[in-house]
């Protein structure tokens, strides 16, 4: 784990990240980042930069040193240990001929 | 008329339906005032801002689009929304003169975008209910838009107004620039007064429109200015030396070709 | 414990390298040679200043759009070239470095943009030549960097592909109506793209023999395509284009060569190109000072704006909807 970085922009706004709800029924997707002074004109920025042609119904935005990612380097013991459970899919599992809705 | 030659030519003449007249005007307001924030792009304080700008002036040049094509049509002169825009004279066009004055800094612009905005939202409110269909329906659709640029202008007046001293100070003098032209917006208009089922009655939007702006200038730590000079007359074609500046450099070239499909 | 005695460097170098030869995506927190970092900031820099200095060729007419219906067109066009440059240097921000840093490059004149923005519009034709030679040259540019191997750069390229389409349309759009209008009409045309057609050429850099980093390039997946392979695409694309136009393009030598199957075109003029990237362009000095001026002039803005963040940090957490 990395701790957030400080701001990365000294003589500038902070960097925000915005996440964007394209229509109801889905989660809201990364698409970018802006710069903005603070959360009201980042939400405002994102509108004007990121939906102009009616590309959502509903805006996060996240400064981005308040986002804690996952290292690459570490990638192996995060990641593989997952891979070799195949029980997990329900394809592992065989089913006899002629048995339906399973 | 008894001295035809020499009375200051009326513009849109005295005989201009009232409803074509009100139209007119609100699409004026809106056409002059996409002109004044195209003018911004490329030059805003940031990016961000450039595209915000012209969103604004985006909407506004759809709404004057739409009031204009619907003045042709009650005229019915055959004249669309180009001919309007582009083949009409200074003293023709019908806006009030705080569209027309220029940008000056972001603050002057701030400022002129939380009066104009503020207004528009007023009317937009009041044109729901227009027995015009085309107003009515233009207004459900504005509404939102300039709920929007309200609010952007809001967040600015609060920024610069309330940042460091040099936006303070800016801000403040951007509010004392505009502050001469509000009146005139306020100010009772002979079309709308002819059209009491079709038009929203420009004294009547003020108290909400006050209470909504000095809200805005207090929590901003500014002060409400108080001219001493009123702007008058957009309405009935009397304008500030700056709109026979900026109509030469919109309609030059549609003027430059006559009857050129563009 | 996994134990490997080769040292970390070459072990990651191996891994990156296997990555991009696997078209596998390389992302912001991955390892990745300096060489390849610095490139891309380079590319993606230049990219994305091009956008913004791009904004103002077109700007200068949106005031002056003949009809309301263009002007719209325009102003949302120019918008879009705004919006490009922030998904651009949102993509090298991911790189390490920050916009200001970036814009100080570009003003101080240490970062190009593409060239062809040097060159002054002077008629309403040239808002056509530009949507349909200069987008057209700069899509054919960047389609293929949809799938270059660096994850942000490729999906911003993929985000602008997608809304470029309507710039060269439009574009398009604008001299065929010109050029099927009045006579002064299409003489205004055909010399927009009498003046736009060679430089646009140039806009896929260099001759291949003397282009600098396109084999590294390459090698590392940003580059997909050689600058003469995509000029070749664009003359083959653009031609039979200028014929429905009723336009002719201003190079004698133009013609259909049947071996080859492309059109064969004249020879161009690099000490041109080399004179405006040098800086004696007609319009080099005038862009970067607009752009300065406006970020100079905007600097107050964004000051106080911080302040007024800084002062109410405490409370402005409340204001916004959390999110859920």
């Amino acid at each position: 784990m990395s701790a957030p970085a400080a701001p990365r922009t000294p003589h500038g706004w902070p960097l925000w990240e915005v996440f964007v709800r394209a229509r109801r029924g889905l989660s809201h997707q990364h698409v970018g980042s802006l710069h903005a002074p603070d959360g009201e004109m980042a939400l405002r920025n994102a509108r004007d930069v990121y939906t102009r042609r009616g590309e959502g119904v509903s805006l996060w935005v996240v400064p981005s040193s308040a986002i804690l990612a996952s290292s690459p380097d570490e990638q192996d013991p995060f990641f593989d240990p997952a891979l070799d459970k195949a029980y997990r899919h329900p394809t592992f599992y065989e089913v006899p001929e002629g048995v339906e809705h399973l | 008329m008894s001295t035809p030659a020499a009375a200051p030519r009326e513009a849109p003449t005295p005989t201009t339906p009232p409803l074509v007249a009100y139209l007119l005007g609100l699409g004026d307001d809106a056409l002059i005032l996409a002109q004044r924030l195209g003018e911004w792009i490329t030059r805003a304080p940031q990016i961000e801002e450039d595209i915000a700008l012209g969103n604004i002036a985006l909407d506004l040049l759809g709404q004057a689009r739409v009031l204009l094509t619907r003045a042709g049509e009650v005229e019915g002169a055959g004249r669309d929304e180009d001919a309007l825009a582009y083949l009409r004279d200074e003293r023709e066009f019908r806006n009030v003169c705080l569209v027309e004055i220029p940008n000056g800094d972001f603050a002057v612009t701030m400022a002129r975008q939380l009066v104009f905005s503020a207004y528009q939202y007023e009317l937009w409110t009041a044109l729901r209910h227009s027995g015009e269909p085309v107003l009515a329906d233009l207004a459900a659709k504005a509404l939102k838009e300039v709920a929007y640029h309200r609010d952007h202008a809001t967040q600015w007046v609060l920024r610069l107004g309330d940042g460091t001293d040099e936006g303070h100070r800016r801000m403040q003098a951007g509010l004392d620039r505009v502050w001469p032209y509000v009146d005139e917006l306020f100010t009772p208009d002979d079309a709308a007064a002819q059209l009491p089922g079709e038009a929203a009655d420009p004294a009547a939007l003020r108290a909400r429109w006050t209470a909504y702006v000095e809200d805005v200038i207090a929590r901003a730590t500014l002060t409400v200015p108080t001219p001493t000079w009123h702007s008058r007359g957009g309405r009935a074609g009397l304008h500030t030396e700056h709109l026979g500046h900026l109509l030469p450099q919109m309609q030059h070239l549609h003027r430059a070709h006559p009857g050129a499909r563009w | 414990m996994q134990v490997d005695d080769t040292p970390t460097q070459e072990r990651l170098q191996a891994r990156f390298d296997r990555m991009v030869a696997d078209e596998v995506r390389i992302e912001p927190r991955d390892w990745m040679p300096e060489g390849y970092r610095r490139t891309l900031i380079r590319q993606i820099a230049q990219h994305a200043h091009s956008e913004i200095i791009g904004m103002q060729p077109e700007g200068n007419w949106i005031t002056r759009a003949p009809s309301l219906r263009r002007k719209a067109i325009l102003m949302a066009k120019v918008q879009d070239e705004a919006g490009h440059g922030l998904y651009l240097y949102s993509a090298a921000e991911t790189l390490g470095v920050d916009r200001e840093e970036l814009l100080d490059l570009l003003h101080s004149g240490k970062q190009k943009y593409s060239s062809i923005f040097n060159y002054p519009t002077l008629t309403w034709a040239d808002m056509g030549a530009i949507g349909w030679l200069v987008d057209g040259a700069a899509i054919m540019n960047q389609v293929p960097l949809c799938r270059c191997s660096y994850g942000p750069y490729g999906r911003a390229m993929v985000r602008i592909c997608k809304e470029e389409s309507f710039h060269q349309r439009q574009g398009f759009e604008i001299l065929h109506t010109l050029s099927h209008g009045t006579p002064a009409q299409k003489a205004m045309a055909q010399d927009a793209v009498d003046r736009f057609w060679w430089p646009s050429l140039m806009m896929f850099g260099p001759p291949d023999s003397a282009s600098t980093h396109s084999e590294r390039s390459m090698a590392w997946g940003i580059k997909r395509f050689s600058n003469d392979e995509l000029r070749q695409r664009f003359v083959d694309m653009t031609v039979p284009q200028a014929e429905a136009l009723g336009l002719t393009l201003p190079d004698p030598d133009l013609r259909w060569d049947e071996e080859s199957g492309h059109y064969a075109f004249g020879e161009i003029d690099w000490s041109e190109l080399d004179r405006v990237i040098r800086g004696d362009g007609p319009c080099n000095a005038q862009r970067i000072e607009r752009r300065r001026t406006a970020h100079e002039e905007g600097a107050w803005v964004r000051e106080s704006a911080a302040a007024y963040a800084r002062k109410h940090a405490a409370t402005s957490s409340a204001a916004g909807e959390t999110a859920a």
